[in-house]
């Protein structure tokens, strides 16, 4: 038996660790534990139920803006704000917005260099690669000869100078990369352009929230953007998302198509067994039912039985956590976060995360998630993209359930809810051309209720996430937050069942533990929210890897 | 192994013209608040070869700060990390996990002792003996006093790196507190809840240029980013010497983007130039979108400029 310890885990956010038992070159038990605690729903409390947004969103940097929009659709809940459709309209247009930008990144900056080897790229025909890329996808742009060539001749210069940065010691050549050069070259010549876009695709957020990351934007009710509300800015966010749009029809989505055939074995790797969404995107003021992405959940692969979701019998375990408590823990509008750290210890306490159960069930959240629920009630949209990927890469329906299945999840969800923001983009413009220029709650303060309980429920990029408050004397008197990657990649819980991730790598195939891409591709496909360190053990060598940090 | 040819040679190579490399070095003098003679010497340093080496680590933060940085557009990402600087360890972008990326830091600190930038981003918790924050199971209280010393010079990119920011608020569980606290070297503060790219990226140019830190104020900041008040170059200052007061959000007052003091707006007490350089290649800034400013590049801005609303 041997133990590899990767760590820190890279291109995700946060501080994450994982353990994996390796036997016959699969993995056959797994930890996940999150090495990074900062209090910030303790920090909360007896502050105003206003600010929390602004606390909140600092979760995370990454998933930006998610924390902010649950958080004041928690308050007001709680408070009872009256929602402005415009206030309604915008917060879901940079939700949107957030997808478009997050997903991008995920694919090319987080995920991609687990199946694309950048050495590989120097070896191939830029005219081949020219050909390919336009095969693939009529309208790509900057596909011609002389811009491969050119994608080529800077990865050669930057190889040659020595000062290899961030690709220094990555996996290259390794057995489990299977791209052709010329496919290696095409996704590096996007890696690069999906740089820029990235950049451009985040003024999309800070035409109406202010800046990014970070939007600053949020009240009662709505936004307080009164002054953007004019045809000048509408038509710089119309015109920034066609460009996004473009660039997720013409490459992300023909990437992802191009990639998958030559890892159609992942269709059978990294799957796990129930399926959670909140749902989001609220087309109408009806909320759930107006969602584009619906509520629900789904047991045992089960896409026949879509269950409707009761947030009650949400529990967080905490035998596992280094929390104080009853270990099979409480419902989070009554939650308490207690921290104690004694010791890293797999068979005892091993993470600073939760383990989130619904029905007591672990319970994958996210992309892969929201599809299949959708796919199971039948949206159209959703139905229609999935069956063409299906068809396209010749696999079965329940190869979704697997880190391939999470990818074109990813990918086909951009595109579904990418289109929709157009129907809300109408809206807006219907609502200011009628004259209707309410963008939030504007009630003084003093007349807005003291107290009051209230959960705000999203379905963000990485999944379902909750927050829930209880104000008293117009003070926060208690805040819980459970996050996707909680769900995802949490610990095992009371009665010592793994959480998703965990479960997600068992079978995963290992061929050198010393350099695990196989695992981060699993890893990497639920897209975490928390930095990590992965530590592998090998039962038949018994050897353990151990690495220093500097 | 050929020694790198400088960042113009590199850029004309792949079809950036010498005319496109200026008007990057032109808009980073500006925010220097450099005289436009300057814009020569500007393209001189972010020509200059070898790429000097970076090291970012990320201690008790949110990323935001990375994500930030990634938003630069003069320069864009891709020639930053390409062709200006060497990004050695940063762990969001990089390729390698675990060991190999340890070797990425190991080898950077031991190649480039003296020599290297650190940047970091995020608070040290303290409490608990570090614990509760480790990296390689190393606490970040550890690493950050290992690797602090060996730089040539360290950037606190973020409020929370700078003054301790979101951990250290109160009650502040962790005993959160910033670089030069723990450390005890002079670092250079980019604070900013997350800061513009610009000011990160106009620091960096700074000592290409002149093989030094800029001038920075009592606490730390830059003063060619920090050096003036939010409320002194505020578009909507006219409003406020008129007595013009937004009191709802959902008002006419508010249409009309009259001053947002009375709101609870932080532009008087806060040194930063967002209205001047904006976000996101200009597209806007916190009190443009018709929100108070919180004055995020402010040491305790979390508890000193709590709550963020005034109540009437």
């Amino acid at each position: 038996m041997a133990r590899v310890v990767i760590d820190p885990i890279t291109r995700i956010e946060g501080h994450l660790k994982i353990e994996v038992e390796v036997q016959n070159g699969k993995v056959t038990n797994a930890w996940s534990s999150s090495t990074l605690f900062r209090g910030i729903e303790i920090m909360l409390q007896g502050r105003d139920p206003r600010d929390a947004n602004l606390f909140t969103q600092r979760a995370c940097g990454v998933c930006t803006y998610v924390h902010a929009l649950s958080s004041i659709r928690a308050v007001d809940d709680a408070l009872g704000s009256k929602m402005a459709d415009n206030g309604r309209i915008i917060r879901t247009l940079l939700h949107g917005s957030q997808y478009l930008h997050d997903h991008m990144v995920h694919f090319y900056h987080l995920h991609a260099l687990d199946w694309v080897d950048i050495v590989s790229s120097l070896k191939a025909d830029p005219k081949k690669t020219a050909e390919l890329a336009t095969k693939l996808s009529p309208n790509s742009p900057e596909a011609g000869v002389n811009d491969f060539k050119a994608v080529q001749a800077r990865v050669k210069k930057f190889v040659e100078s020595g000062q290899l940065g961030p690709f220094a010691n990555g996996y290259w050549g390794h057995p489990a990369y299977k791209l052709p050069p010329e496919a290696n070259l095409m996704a590096v010549a996007h890696y690069i352009m999906a740089l820029k876009q990235q950049a451009r695709t985040a003024r999309l957020m800070a035409i109406f929230g202010g800046k990014n990351p970070h939007v600053q934007s949020m009240y009662l009710g709505g936004v307080t953007c009164a002054t953007d509300l004019t045809p000048d800015r509408i038509a710089e966010f119309k015109y920034l998302w066609l460009e996004t749009m473009a660039f997720v029809n013409d490459v992300y989505i023909p990437d992802v198509l191009a990639v998958a055939p030559f890892y159609k074995d992942w269709a059978k790797i990294g799957g796990t067994q129930n399926f959670l969404a909140y749902g989001d995107f609220p087309m109408g003021p009806k909320e759930p039912d107006s969602f584009l992405m619906p509520r629900g959940a789904i047991f045992n692969r089960n896409l026949a039985k879509v269950e409707p979701v009761d947030v009650s019998l949400i529990t967080e375990e905490i035998k596992h956590s280094w929390y104080e408590g009853d270990p099979k823990g409480l419902n989070p509008a009554n939650g308490e976060t207690k921290p104690k750290f004694d010791k890293y210890d797999t068979e005892a306490r091993y993470s600073w995360m939760k383990a989130p159960r619904y029905k007591g069930e672990p319970m994958e959240v996210g992309p892969l998630a929201r599809v299949l629920i959708a796919y199971g009630k039948g949206v159209p949209a959703v139905k229609e993209n999935v069956d063409a990927v299906l068809k396209h890469l010749a696999i079965p329906a329940d190869a979704l359930f697997s880190t391939l299945g999470r990818v074109a999840a990813r990918a086909i969800e951009t595109k579904v809810i990418g289109e929709a923001m157009g129907t809300l983009l109408g809206q807006l413009i219907a609502n200011v051309k009628s004259g209707d220029l309410n963008i939030c709650d504007g009630r003084p303060w003093e007349e807005m209720p003291s107290e009051g309980m209230g959960a705000g429920l999203n379905d963000v990029p990485r999944g379902a996430l909750g927050h829930w408050i209880s104000v008293k004397d117009k003070k926060i008197a208690n805040y819980q937050m459970v996050v996707p990657s909680t769900w995802n990649i949490g610990p095992r819980d009371a009665a010592d069942k793994m959480g998703p991730l965990e479960h997600a790598l068992i079978g995963t195939p290992v061929v050198d533990p010393k350099r695990p891409v196989e695992i981060l591709r699993t890893i990497h496909s639920f897209d975490p929210c928390i930095a990590c360190g992965v530590h592998v053990i090998d039962t038949e060598s018994n050897e353990v890897y151990k690495f220093e940090v500097v | 192994m050929s020694q790198g040819k400088g960042l113009l040679e590199r850029l004309e190579r792949k079809g950036i013209s010498r005319r496109d490399f200026m008007k990057y070095c032109t808009t980073l003098t500006a925010t220097m608040g450099l005289s436009s003679a300057y814009v020569p010497k500007v393209a001189a340093a972010l020509a200059n070869a070898p790429r000097p080496p970076v090291i970012w680590l990320a201690l008790a933060e949110c990323t935001g700060c990375a994500e930030s940085t990634l938003r630069t557009m003069y320069p864009w990402i891709d020639q930053l990390v390409l062709d200006i600087i060497s990004l050695d360890y940063h762990e969001t972008i990089m390729a390698p996990s675990g060991e190999a990326a340890e070797k990425s830091l190991r080898d950077s600190i031991t190649k480039n002792a003296g020599k290297f930038i650190l940047v970091v981003d995020g608070a040290v918790p303290t409490g608990d003996n570090g614990n509760f924050g480790t990296v390689g199971g190393k606490t970040m209280l550890e690493l950050i006093k290992e690797v602090g010393p060996k730089a040539m010079a360290t950037i606190c990119i973020g409020t929370c790196a700078s003054y301790g920011g979101l951990p250290a608020a109160a009650p502040n569980l962790t005993q959160a507190k910033s670089v030069s606290e723990v450390t005890g070297l002079k670092t250079v503060n980019i604070p900013g809840c997350p800061p513009n790219p610009i000011n990160f990226v106009g620091t960096v140019v700074n000592f290409l240029l002149f093989g030094k830190l800029p001038e920075l104020d009592d606490k730390g900041r830059p003063l060619f980013a920090y050096g003036q008040l939010i409320h002194d170059q505020c578009p909507r200052r006219s409003h406020f010497d008129s007595g013009e007061f937004v009191t709802s959000f959902n008002s006419d007052e508010a249409r009309k983007g009259w001053c947002l003091y009375q709101m609870g707006c932080k532009g008087p007490d806060t040194y930063n130039n967002c209205p001047k350089v904006k976000w996101n290649d200009g597209t806007s800034w916190p009190v443009q979108a018709g929100h108070p400013c919180i004055g995020c590049s402010e040491p305790n801005f979390w508890d000193k400029s709590t709550p963020f609303f005034k109540s009437s």
